[in-house]
């Protein structure tokens, strides 16, 4: 198992080289191209997590975020759900960097190895802004009356958020 | 924008909340120091992601996301039974969820509001159809192969293998899209377009 996790990696990228001469691309300027648009994505979500940070570093430091995590312990619990995410769970659906602000602050916090780290890790790695999605979806074809899309996709978050944890507990002794 | 009140919602119970429990002096040096925190975070995480964007144009050149898409028609017709005849939307949806699967957001989003553009042809007086729920909650659901930003998250904390994750990140996924489709499946005929 870790062999494999430990080569995952490398081997991706060993086999997208390859396969990239194969199919007689300029594999260095893709490589490069593709890594100053990687840039230019962090340069732009900088000032964003500046202000947002700024905001989940005083909530955590006022004891609000402790509090929110408290009064909603007993219902995550009950999913299986570490009750220490709850902050995260709230925010993913409605902003995208407000969740990696919140996200990177539990798992730098908790540590990256950690169940919590790793909890927060994964349900970002799984799920998306989802009325972000809704709302630009929608709104681009005059979508009015959007029926079970907002529920149905909320049940897909809570089902991944469940999964999320479940499976860290049971593959990361 | 929502997130206006969300920001200044947060800074005024930080305050509030600050002064009542005692905690306000931390709360204080909390309000400088998420902003040093997020450029450190920044500039943690911009060396593996841009590695991964970069990857991940290799691959689009070399066509993967092409090869990925018609590999997905078959499956997809399924899940959009009343736009399957329609070419120009099954092409855009396979495109779109082979740039989901690739993490290749920035392509992802204009191929799906193509796709909903071409569905949204059977829809009358702004009344979703089924395959444009369908639609958004495949893509409001992450299908994303290698989340490159979160395992960029972790390697700036310091995790032993930052891709360690991507077991239960995939494991998470898959319940999450098939919770999705199923309820999307189920709630359409309780909710009918009349």
């Amino acid at each position: 198992m870790n062999l494999i996790m430990s080569l995952t990696v490398p081997a991706i990228i060993a086999l997208a080289a390859v396969y990239g001469l194969y199919r007689r691309v300029d594999v260095f300027d893709a490589l490069k191209t593709g890594a100053f648009d990687g840039l230019k994505i962090t340069a732009k979500i900088m000032p964003t997590l500046v202000v947002l940070l700024t905001a989940v570093y005083m909530l955590r430091a006022s004891g609000a975020l402790d509090a929110l995590t408290a009064l909603f312990a007993p219902a995550l619990r009950l999913f299986g759900i570490p009750p220490e995410t709850a902050s995260l769970i709230f925010i993913r659906p409605i902003s995208g960097s407000g969740a990696l602000a919140v996200g990177s602050e539990l798992i730098t916090k908790n540590g990256a190895d950690s169940l919590i780290g790793r909890t927060a890790a994964v349900m970002l790695g799984s799920s998306e802004t989802t009325f972000y999605v809704i709302a630009v979806y929608f709104g681009a074809v005059g979508i009015k009356k959007t029926r079970h899309a907002v529920p149905s996709a909320l049940v897909a978050d809570l089902a991944g958020y469940i999964a999320a944890s479940w499976a860290v507990r049971l593959f990361y002794k | 924008m929502a997130l206006n009140l969300v920001w200044t919602g947060m800074i005024i119970v930080s305050i509030v909340y600050g002064l009542l429990s005692g905690s306000i002096e931390a709360v204080g040096s909390a309000a400088v120091q998420g902003a040093a925190e997020a450029v450190k975070l920044c500039i943690g995480i911009c060396g593996v992601t841009s590695l991964w964007t970069g990857v991940m144009e290799l691959l689009s050149r070399a066509g993967v996301t092409a090869q990925l898409k018609n590999a997905f028609l078959p499956i997809l017709k399924r899940l959009f039974p009343r736009s399957k005849n329609n070419a120009a939307a099954m092409e855009a949806v396979s495109a779109n969820v082979a740039a989901n699967l690739l993490g290749l957001g920035n392509a992802a989003t204009p191929l799906g509001i193509q796709a909903a553009t071409e569905m949204a042809r059977l829809s009358r007086d702004g009344v979703a159809t089924d395959d444009l729920c369908m639609l958004v909650v495949i893509n409001s659901a992450s299908i994303q192969l290698i989340p490159a930003t979160v395992a960029a998250v972790r390697a700036a904390a310091g995790a032993e293998n930052p891709f360690d994750i991507l077991p239960a990140v995939w494991l998470a996924s898959a319940v999450s899209v098939l919770a999705g489709i199923l309820s999307a499946k189920v709630m359409a005929r309780i909710w009918r377009a009349r």
